[in-house]
């Protein structure tokens, strides 16, 4: 019989399958199929933790050792999602402390952490190795005492960009003497000062350190010291990178950075004395990630530096760079496949920087592997669009922030639509989009036929009508998330595509023309989404149904309306919010 | 494609399988105006005097506002640009802007249904802050003692601070209250007994 396949052996083919989307695949085949599978998969990732509740996941996963966990939507990054919505990690970790004493790694991302939860962490999984926070908020270096002190094999303790209060209370010191397993420490978005000579000794002991990201708080003139003892190391964040100039620390630094031969990439540079660059030259043949993004120096000092990284991959920079510098860049870096260029001054009326369409035409030109841009400038034209879709249909990801809304183009005073249309037409593997400058509905047309593989598109201050919603919601395939702010959308287009909403991750729109209404409706209509209404200035029932409603949060969901709102947010067509409005 | 295309610019909705109509409605354009206009002053719309925006016949109604808006300092917009709140701090920033030109906490008050948010910088010290939240919500508040709190008026105000905890306006110096106080509430004046320090 064909089914007297052994267990064991189903079960050591699967442990060869990594991917979710493949292991996903090999749980429909048959039950039996099912069940090996959902006892051998140790790596969950849920992108949106209200898709489903802890139990859920503990009862078919059982022997889980890694879990990813994204709470908030995208737009919080901008403040659009007001304080208090929710994304509490502290349910999953009480439930997880109980199912998975082995469990080793938590990646978080946009979620509301508490020090509690950080304790709980800390005492509750003896192996316990990875702890990556993205963009989370809501604990302080008490939490992080916590974690460096009680869990025993740490390997890897990781900050990125979250909002810590910072106590100064020495988190740093709380990692005993006798660890030695770490290989990433990220501290970067830290606010306070760290002990050195705790910092110091830490790194000593870590033999096996790879990537160090300290924050600004760390002086230049303790990196020799740092990196003398750090030699293999693979990614080096700075702090400071700012000193008096001093012959002798110039030598040391050079000489420290010469001997980490594997470094691969930089970040930091907070407050660049652009004196100091050369001393990091020694390495910049292997650097394949740079960060300038805090670096506020011109462009001459710039290009210099980004002319000795010839092996450059991904590039973050911030508009000083100027045309100039993305010639230089064009010219110098032939393996760049990421561009990021930040705003120095976005509230700004006018640019105070020559940076214009052409430095990211000449981009597209020099580097034939370029594939995800991220790129905020002030004006922009069809023409420059059309020139970028043709030279690079490798693309994937374009995101394009221009930064007064609905600019059009700056030559024909015409709407961007075609050139958004060429990029959508001409890159068929474009996965990520988003749109600014002046845009008609024509756009989501172009966007509804030909983008086919999209699988996230941000919207803001564009279009004329649902119709333009409901390109994109009846056309685009793979759309998984979708986030619209300021666009004159509204409830037909969510009518006709509600079905749509289930096979997407989320809908995000605000300051749209949805109706509270419709959002009842959509709600009643399908028990399979939550239509969060997110509105601070008052009940909606309180306001006529035809009113728009300030913020719209729709996504699929087996777990049902959650439980832990906020006095502003309401869950549509559950049986309970119904009755508190009657 | 394309006949998909042409049949859908009328969005006919009788065509279509799902039909979630509400009860009542027609085809018939409802045409609210394009974007919310709510009472937050942080959402208004720039009042730009470019030209170049108003140009174009698609943002006709944007256009028929913005002419009469005041041409004056244009208003910033909430997350906008779409940069991270620690990118905005990283540089000498050569205007001030919204988020960081002042201390901006939510005021609530029991019974009222909408907040309102005001700049804690605006004020010099606690007499022109209660001033203006009995102006702002027609209602008196009274004298602050520090053994009665506001022991004889209606309504007392009280301020989350860091630490989460409830705390009554007025018991700390004023810089150390701007510096911690989260949001606002003004309680009914029974409520609030418990907050003040009493003997």
């Amino acid at each position: 019989m064909a089914y007297s396949f052994p267990e064991e052996v189903l079960e050591h083919v699967f442990s060869f399958i990594h991917s979710d989307k493949d292991r996903n695949a090999v749980s429909l085949v048959c039950k039996s199929w099912y069940e090996i599978e959902r006892w051998c998969r140790r790596r969950i990732f849920v992108g949106n933790c209200y898709a489903v509740s802890p139990r859920i996941v503990i009862r078919r996963f059982p022997e889980v050792r890694s879990v990813s966990l994204k709470g908030k939507p995208h737009f919080a990054d901008f403040n659009l999602v007001p304080e208090g919505w929710g994304g509490y990690v502290y349910p999953w970790i009480s439930a997880m402390a109980e199912a998975y004493p082995w469990l080793e790694e938590l990646r978080l991302k946009r979620m509301v952490v508490t020090d509690e939860a950080l304790e709980l962490i800390s005492r509750s999984f003896k192996n316990f190795s990875a702890l990556v926070l993205s963009s989370c908020e809501g604990f302080t270096t008490d939490g992080l005492a916590a974690i460096a002190a009680n869990c025993r094999n740490l390997k890897e303790l990781d900050l990125r960009e979250c909002d810590v209060d910072d106590r100064s209370g020495n988190w740093l010191s709380h990692f005993p003497e006798s660890c030695t397993s770490l290989v990433s420490l990220s501290f970067s978005c830290l606010e306070g000062e760290v002990s050195f000579s705790a910092l110091e000794r830490l790194v000593s002991r870590c033999t096996n350190l790879r990537a160090l990201r300290l924050n600004h708080s760390v002086p230049l003139d303790k990196l020799p010291n740092l990196l003398r003892r750090a030699p293999q190391l693979v990614d080096l964040g700075m702090g400071a990178y700012t000193a008096e100039l001093r012959p002798e620390l110039y030598s040391r630094l050079g000489n420290a950075f010469a001997g980490c031969k594997g470094l691969k990439s930089l970040s930091g540079f907070w407050d660049v004395v652009p004196s100091y660059l050369p001393a990091t030259y020694s390495v910049c043949a292997g650097i394949t990630f740079l960060n300038l993004s805090y670096a506020t120096i011109q462009s001459p000092d710039l290009i210099k530096l980004i002319r000795q990284c010839r092996n450059l991959q991904r590039l973050w920079v911030l508009d000083y760079i100027e045309d100039s510098g993305l010639n230089a860049l064009a010219a110098s870096c032939k393996d760049l496949e990421e561009l990021r260029v930040f705003p120095s001054d976005p509230f700004g009326q006018e640019a105070n920087v020559s940076l214009t369409e052409q430095g990211l035409v000449s981009v597209s030109e020099g580097c034939p592997k370029l594939q995800s841009v991220l790129y905020f400038c002030r004006q922009m034209t069809n023409a420059a669009l059309f020139t970028i879709a043709r030279n690079r249909p490798n693309m994937t990801r374009f995101r394009l922030c221009i930064i007064e809304p609905r600019t059009p183009d700056y030559l024909t005073l015409q709407p961007l639509d075609a050139g958004f249309g060429a990029i959508v037409e001409h890159c068929k593997d474009l996965r990520r989009l988003s749109l600014s400058g002046l845009l008609t509905d024509l756009v989501f047309e172009y966007i509804g036929t030909h983008a086919q593989k999209l699988e996230m598109l941000s919207v803001a201050f564009a279009g004329e009508s649902d119709l333009g919603l409901h390109h994109v919601l009846s056309g685009c395939k793979s759309l998984r998330k979708l986030e619209i702010r300021d666009c004159p959308f509204g409830d037909k287009a969510l009518f006709v595509n509600a079905s749509k909403l289930e096979t997407m991750r989320s809908l995000w729109m605000s300051s749209c023309s949805v109706s509270f209404g419709a959002c009842k409706l959509l709600g009643q209509k399908m028990p399979r989404l939550n239509v969060e209404v997110i509105d601070e200035r008052a009940p909606p029932d309180l306001r006529p149904e035809s009113e728009p409603i300030e913020r719209l949060y729709v996504y699929r969901t087996i777990a049902g309306p959650r439980l832990d709102m906020p006095g502003f947010v309401w869950t549509m067509g559950d049986e309970k919010s119904a009755t508190e409005f009657s | 494609m394309e006949s998909k295309v042409t049949c859908e610019n009328d969005l006919n909705f009788k065509a279509t399988e799902l039909r979630l109509g509400l009860p009542g409605t027609d085809d018939s354009e409802k045409h609210t105006p394009p974007s919310v206009r709510s009472n937050k002053r942080a959402l208004s719309h720039e009042t730009t005097e470019d030209s170049r925006s108003k140009s174009n016949s698609g943002t006709s109604d944007f256009g028929d506002d913005e002419k009469e808006a005041p041409p004056a300092a244009k208003a910033q917009v909430v997350g906008w640009p779409p940069i991270r709140s620690y990118r905005k701090n990283c540089f000498q920033p050569k205007k001030t802007e919204p988020e960081s030109a002042g201390i901006y906490v939510k005021v609530s008050m029991d019974g009222a249904p909408y907040l309102r948010k005001i700049d804690l910088k605006g004020y010099k010290g606690y007499p022109q802050l209660l001033k203006a939240l009995e102006i702002m919500f027609k209602l008196t508040i009274g004298q602050y003692s520090e053994r009665e709190g506001y022991n004889g008026s209606d309504y007392a105000p009280t301020y989350e601070d860091k630490d989460g905890d409830w705390m009554l306006v007025g018991d700390v110096p004023w810089e150390m209250f701007i510096s911690s106080c989260k949001r606002l509430r003004i309680m009914k004046g029974s409520e609030a007994r418990g907050l003040g320090s009493y003997v």
